[in-house]
Order: structure tokens, then sequence, then C-alpha cells
């Protein structure tokens, strides 16, 4: 085994295992700390795969901006466990062997069927560097960049006006009639 | 040099994990960074194939998704906050119906 192949199945092991720790810990905010370090090393992988400007916007805004408004509504809410209440019945072997049957088709489909014999050979040294995906992000798809920066205006109006305490428009409104 | 397969197979194997969580758990927080979790496994997936393609619009895609994925969480966890303050829990049985 190549040294490039041993770092890949131990991070690999690190990003499964941090999956794993999410989805079985009781605490909401372990859950939320093993997701941060699941991000951290897929941030990994993207530099292995020669995508550094994605490497760093997953590290600021996933495991930065996305996770830490996911610890401070927990923390916010006080909501690290649900009170206990009786196990999910049928649901939870059914969903296992669910997920058991959906990881064997695709291992047969990408290891027995796929042919994607194809390796990851080093990258180019000038391959995805930030200045080439500006480039294109700017020139090729500077609609769909503009449409993103409305949707997130959006996304922001949305959210504070989901969560604007009523009562108080109610109150103002009432003294306005006064 | 690491083959494309094992790259593939390593998102199914985090998407799975992802589409568990979204189905054995109560805990609406815990569902939404399922969620996440499906989204990164999807976006692996594209910085793969852009690598193997040598094709950059991949990474550009990727790019959207995480944008995309940020203005949801922020709506998403405002749902969730405002679900607590009208039903004083986040457990998704405890919503399962929409009356007021």
């Amino acid at each position: 085994m190549s040294t490039d192949v041993i770092l890949f199945l131990g991070l690999a092991a690190v990003a499964i295992g941090a999956a794993l720790g999410m989805l079985f810990s009781r605490n909401a905010v372990y859950s939320a700390l093993f997701l941060i370090l699941n991000f951290a090393t897929v941030a990994v992988f993207y530099l292995l795969l020669g995508a550094p400007f994605i490497a760093m916007a997953q590290v600021t805004v996933y495991a930065g901006a996305i996770m830490v408004l996911f610890l401070f509504v927990i923390m916010l809410l006080g909501a690290e466990e649900l009170r206990k209440r009786g196990k999910l019945g049928w649901q939870q072997p059914l969903a296992l062997l669910l997920g058991f049957v959906l990881v064997a088709e695709t291992a047969y489909l990408v290891f027995v069927r796929g042919d994607l014999v194809s390796q990851i050979v080093p990258a180019a040294a000038d391959y995805g560097t930030p200045k080439d995906i500006g480039i294109l992000l700017f020139d090729n798809y500077m609609l769909p960049f503009q449409v993103v920066a409305v949707l997130l205006l959006v996304a922001m109006i949305g959210a504070i006006v989901l969560t604007k305490d009523d009562r108080k428009i109610e109150r103002k409104t009432s003294e306005e009639k006064a | 040099m690491v083959p494309v397969s094992y790259y593939v197979a390593l998102s199914a194997i985090l998407f799975t994990i992802g589409a568990l969580g979204v189905l054995i758990r109560r805990n609406a927080i815990i569902i939404f960074m399922s969620i996440e979790l499906m989204l990164n496994a999807g976006n692996l997936l594209f910085v793969t194939f852009a690598r193997s393609f040598e094709q950059l619009s991949g990474q550009v895609f990727v790019f959207f998704v995480i944008a995309v994925a940020a203005a949801e969480v922020a709506v998403g966890l405002a749902l969730i906050v405002a679900v607590f303050k009208s039903k004083q829990s986040i457990d998704i049985d405890e919503v399962s119906n929409l009356r007021g």
C-alpha cells in the first residue's frame, strides 16, 4: 500500500467514526462537535483532491459559521437531550436494514459494476487554484452567483421574520391605534 | 494514488449515515445535522469527480451548495426556535400535526 492509500484510509476512518459519533451521541452538543470533526476531515480530503478554495470555504462556512449557529441554538433552547420516551418500535431495525441495503447496493455498483478504475494522480500545480475558481465563478457562473446572493438575503429576512416576537408587534399596533 | 472508487464508497457511507440519522433520531436539531452530513457527502463526490475529469465546474457547484446550505440552516434553525417557543420541545413526534 502506498502512503496515499494509508493516508486516505486513516482519514476515512476518522470521518466515518465522527459521523457515527454524531449519529449515536445522546447529547446534542457532542453530536455537533463530532460533526465539526467530520467537516474538518472532509476539508482535508478536499485539499488532497486539489481544491484548496473549497477546503477553506468548508472550514470557515461549515465548521465555523454553520456549526456555531447549531451550537448556539442548542444551548439557547437548552435542548441537549430530549426527555426519555419509548423507543422507536419497528422503525429502528427497518431503518438500519435499509441503510445496510443502500451501502451494499452502492458497494456493488462501485466495485463490481462500475468502471471507476481511474486513479487520482497528484494534481498539477496550477489545478484548482483560487484564481481559476474565481475566474470561472465570475465568468461562466455570474448569474447563479447573483441568484445565490438574493437567496442569502431572503434567508436572512426569513430567519428574522420567523424569530420575531409577535407580542411586541401587537403592542406596537395597539399603541398606534390608541 | 487512490482510486476514484474509494472516494465514491466513502461518500456513500457518509450519505447512508446521514440518512440513518434522519430516520432513527427524533431530535430535530440532530436530524438537521444529518441533512448537513448528506449534503457534505454529495460535495465530496462533486470534488472527487471534478478532480477525476479535471473540470473545475464541479468545485463551483460545491461553492453554491455550501451557500445554499448556509441559507437553509439559517431558516431551518429559525423554524426550530419558533417550534420550540410554541411546543416547549423539539421532539419531532410532538410536532406531527400542524394545528396552530
